[in-house]
């Protein structure tokens, strides 16, 4: 995540400044990779549509292509067999990348503790923000989405996020 | 009618006794004569049973009545022209050896049995390609087995490769290796999903390409399978319903009445007045907001993002109404066995009529941009023709079914709750292809509206719920004040509705066709079985016969064109 900078730099004065900027520039232009699988994906939608309007807070860019966005939703229930290509999907993201759980299943397998769901995507990929609600409504969603933006302001460029994170797919 | 049909059967099959469960007509076959049995059911003219609606195992390990063979295999076929049900029932005394295949007769049967087989680990012999469907190919054992531990999961690492398959299908249509190069020509393998924007959820769409004409196509599901079945067996039927919102999530409260409707089905209740009307309101309510939905998302898949504004704010708006009534967006788990959760509320009429009169103007608006739209023509006429015969050897029900022609529905062939006393018509196509599809779900608003018009001037007053205490929970003064009344409380929360023991199929036309639900129960208040029989399931079992040959863009504006809803198709 780093921009090669703090080589040269160090925590200078000038990469504070730098982390202001670029922080302020996250902020605002997240593009959602919307990893939908079931019912939580319908209220996505209801939160991309005209009456919750997601682009109010410059997340409106719904890349399909991972490589281009740099906030995953995870909207619905992950089986094992779902797993793999979520954490592939996941690798695929460039650096800085933030990761919403949306609803029940996702956070935790929700009402489905058997023999094919994941308990929780946390198992498998980090998570920053968690959505309760089964499915949430869109405004949880909103709300999910200004708690990034949140935490984006406290991170640094020179910080790698994640880095030791292995899940049960590692 | 159902008569008439035993008739025929005792003349045909003198050996065999049929009995009547419900509406459906059972008999018991021995495993040897499965393979004449069924093809004579289905090709005889006097029986003409074009439909196999499900296949699906019962593991009697732990049923208290157990019989001699461990499995049986349950065949539920349908003659849609008579209005016949019949079940074939087999024992399985050895599963590894199991049964003959029938997928040469239907090709339901194709994907009805990988599915057996995945769950319950009964061979059928002679199956084209038979191997998991819904657990991963690195799952071990058969989840659906009674000894099979509910909560024994296992991680899968890596995605199935499907090109062993890919290449079967194109040798099957007499394309390898040699007339490749006599064309001059390199297949090129092209795989859509499991996550990809086109496939609305977690499908795999695996393609073959001459260019960009698909020559062979197999698909994968089973990413959203969430064991429905298996954790059915381990609730009470009240509870149930909510896992019964999450199969088509589009039009959730269609769900819960088609489940609840079975379950009422087998024990002889009788519903009161209001709670069918409010069923039927309901019910044609939610059919629209199901077709607005796969309407509103197949026209973006063809580019035409201004009708998703259209149709999808009015599935918004109507989100509203919804909320206030059932106090959920989308997973309303709106009725219980024996009636509804609470009756409407006050002034929900004009807050319908107006809902009705902004969804009509929406669908207009939508109207106004395709019925005339040289593009929409171009790209939708003609274009993954769906022939009847291939529609109902498939299995295909509802609107996809009826685009076809073949115009049945429940609702007018096997009605329930007084659906004979509406007046509208059932909107069919003439060449099932992708706009004859569109356009029946357009015309089915319409029609849903005006039932919903018409029920809102019927429905009577009175309770919304039966007063039977083997399913109505006494009123809170008697649980507070009597022992009885406490009792009976306690029982039916911790023990559940009980339900006499026994084997049923009780079916009801959801948005998508066909829903139902096979039973079979051991006479306690939680499932011995539950098994869904889901339109989406068999729906996209014939996919490939609708792409191939087509281009691949076709490919994505035809899965939007069906409504693959994942939660339904892999349960
Ligand atoms: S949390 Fe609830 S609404 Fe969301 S995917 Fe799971 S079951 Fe569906």
């Amino acid at each position: 995540m780093a921009l090669g900078l703090e080589a040269g730099l160090g925590e200078s004065v000038l990469t504070t400044r730098l982390d202001e900027i670029i922080n302020w520039g996250r902020q605002y232009s997240l593009w959602p990779m919307v990893f939908g699988t079931a019912c939580c994906a319908i209220e996505f939608m209801s939160a991309a549509a005209s009456q919750h309007d997601i682009s109010r807070f410059g997340a409106e860019v719904v890349r399909f292509s991972p490589r281009q966005a740099d906030l995953m939703l995870v909207c619905g229930t992950i089986s094992y067999k779902q797993a793999p290509i979520l954490k592939r999907i996941y690798d695929q993201m460039p650096d800085p990348r933030w990761v919403v759980s949306m609803g029940a299943c996702a956070s935790s397998g929700g009402i489905y503790d058997n023999y094919c769901t994941v308990q929780g995507i946390h198992t498998v990929i980090p998570v920053d923000v968690y959505i309760s609600g089964c499915p949430p409504r869109p405004e949880a969603v909103l709300d999910a989405l200004m708690k990034i933006q949140e935490k984006i302001q406290t991170e640094s460029v020179l910080v790698d996020r994640h880095k030791d994170f292995k899940g049960i797919l590692d | 009618m159902t008569d008439s049909l035993t008739d025929k059967l005792k003349v045909l099959f003198p050996d065999i006794e049929p009995r009547t469960v419900l509406d459906c007509t059972v008999i018991d076959v021995d495993p040897g004569s499965v393979p004449q049995v069924m093809e004579q059911l289905k090709t005889y003219p006097d029986l003409g049973f074009s439909m196999l609606l499900d296949i699906t195992a019962v593991d009697y390990l732990t049923y208290p009545q157990r019989p001699a063979a461990r499995f049986c295999v349950v065949y539920t076929l349908r003659n849609w022209e008579r209005n016949w049900l019949l079940q074939v029932r087999t024992p399985i005394p050895d599963p590894e050896w199991g049964v003959e295949s029938v997928a040469h007769l239907w090709g339901a049967a194709d994907w009805a049995e990988r599915e057996v087989y995945d769950q319950y680990g009964i061979n059928f012999r002679n199956h084209p390609d038979l191997r998991r469907i819904l657990n991963h190919w690195q799952f071990e054992g058969h989840p659906l087995r009674k000894d099979y531990d509910i909560f024994k999961g296992q991680i899968c690492y890596e995605a199935d490769r499907l090109e062993d398959e890919i290449r079967a299908r194109l040798a099957s249509k007499g394309i390898d290796e040699s007339t490749m190069q006599d064309i001059n020509t390199e297949m090129m393998f092209l795989n859509l999903g499991p996550s990809h924007p086109a496939t609305h959820g977690a499908i795999r769409i695996f393609t073959a390409l001459d260019g960009e004409t698909i020559m062979a196509n197999v698909n994968e599901i089973g990413y959203l399978h969430r064991g429905f079945e298996k954790t059915a067996e381990n609730r009470t039927y009240n509870q149930i319903i909510p896992l019964t919102d999450r199969l088509n999530y589009c039009s959730a409260l269609m769900n819960n009445i088609g489940y609840v409707k079975a379950v009422e089905s087998w024990l002889g209740l009788e519903i009161t007045e209001r709670a069918m009307f409010m069923r039927v309101i309901l019910s044609e309510f939610f059919r629209v907001q199901d077709h607005l939905v796969c309407l509103a998302a197949n026209l973006v898949d063809m580019g035409g993002l201004t009708n998703y504004w259209y149709l999808y704010n009015e599935k918004e708006a109507s989100y509203d109404l919804i909320a206030r009534l059932t106090g959920a967006r989308l997973t309303s788990s709106f009725t219980r066995i024996g009636g509804m959760y609470r009756d409407f509320y006050e002034g929900w009429q004009e807050d319908m009529e107006q809902q009705l009169k902004a969804i009509e103007k929406g669908v207009n608006d939508s109207l106004k941009l395709v019925l005339q739209n040289r593009i929409v023509h171009d790209r939708t006429q003609g274009t993954c023709v769906l022939t009847p015969e291939t529609a109902l050897s498939y299995g295909y029900t509802g609107p996809n079914l009826r685009s076809t022609g073949v115009s049945f529905d429940l609702r007018k062939d096997s009605p329930y709750y007084n659906y004979e006393a509406f007046d509208f018509y059932v909107p069919v196509g003439s060449q099932g292809d992708i706009y004859d599809r569109m356009m029946v779900r357009f015309e089915e608003i319409f029609e849903s509206i005006k039932i919903v018009r018409q029920a809102m001037k019927m429905i009577p007053e009175g309770p919304v719920f039966v007063d039977d205490h083997r399913v109505a929970l006494p009123p809170k003064d008697q649980v507070y004040n009597k022992i009885e009344g406490l009792a009976n409380h306690f029982k039916l929360i911790f023990e559940g509705v009980k339900t006499p023991a026994g084997e049923w199929y009780n079916s009801y036309e959801a948005a998508n066709g066909e829903l139902g639900f096979h039973f079979v129960s051991d006479g306690s208040g939680t499932p011995y079985k539950l098994k869904v029989r889901p339109p989406c399931f068999y729906a996209m079992g014939g996919f490939h016969e609708m792409i191939e040959g087509e281009m691949i863009a076709d490919a994505v504006i035809n899965l939007g064109s069906i409504n693959i809803i994942g939660g339904e198709l892999d349960r």
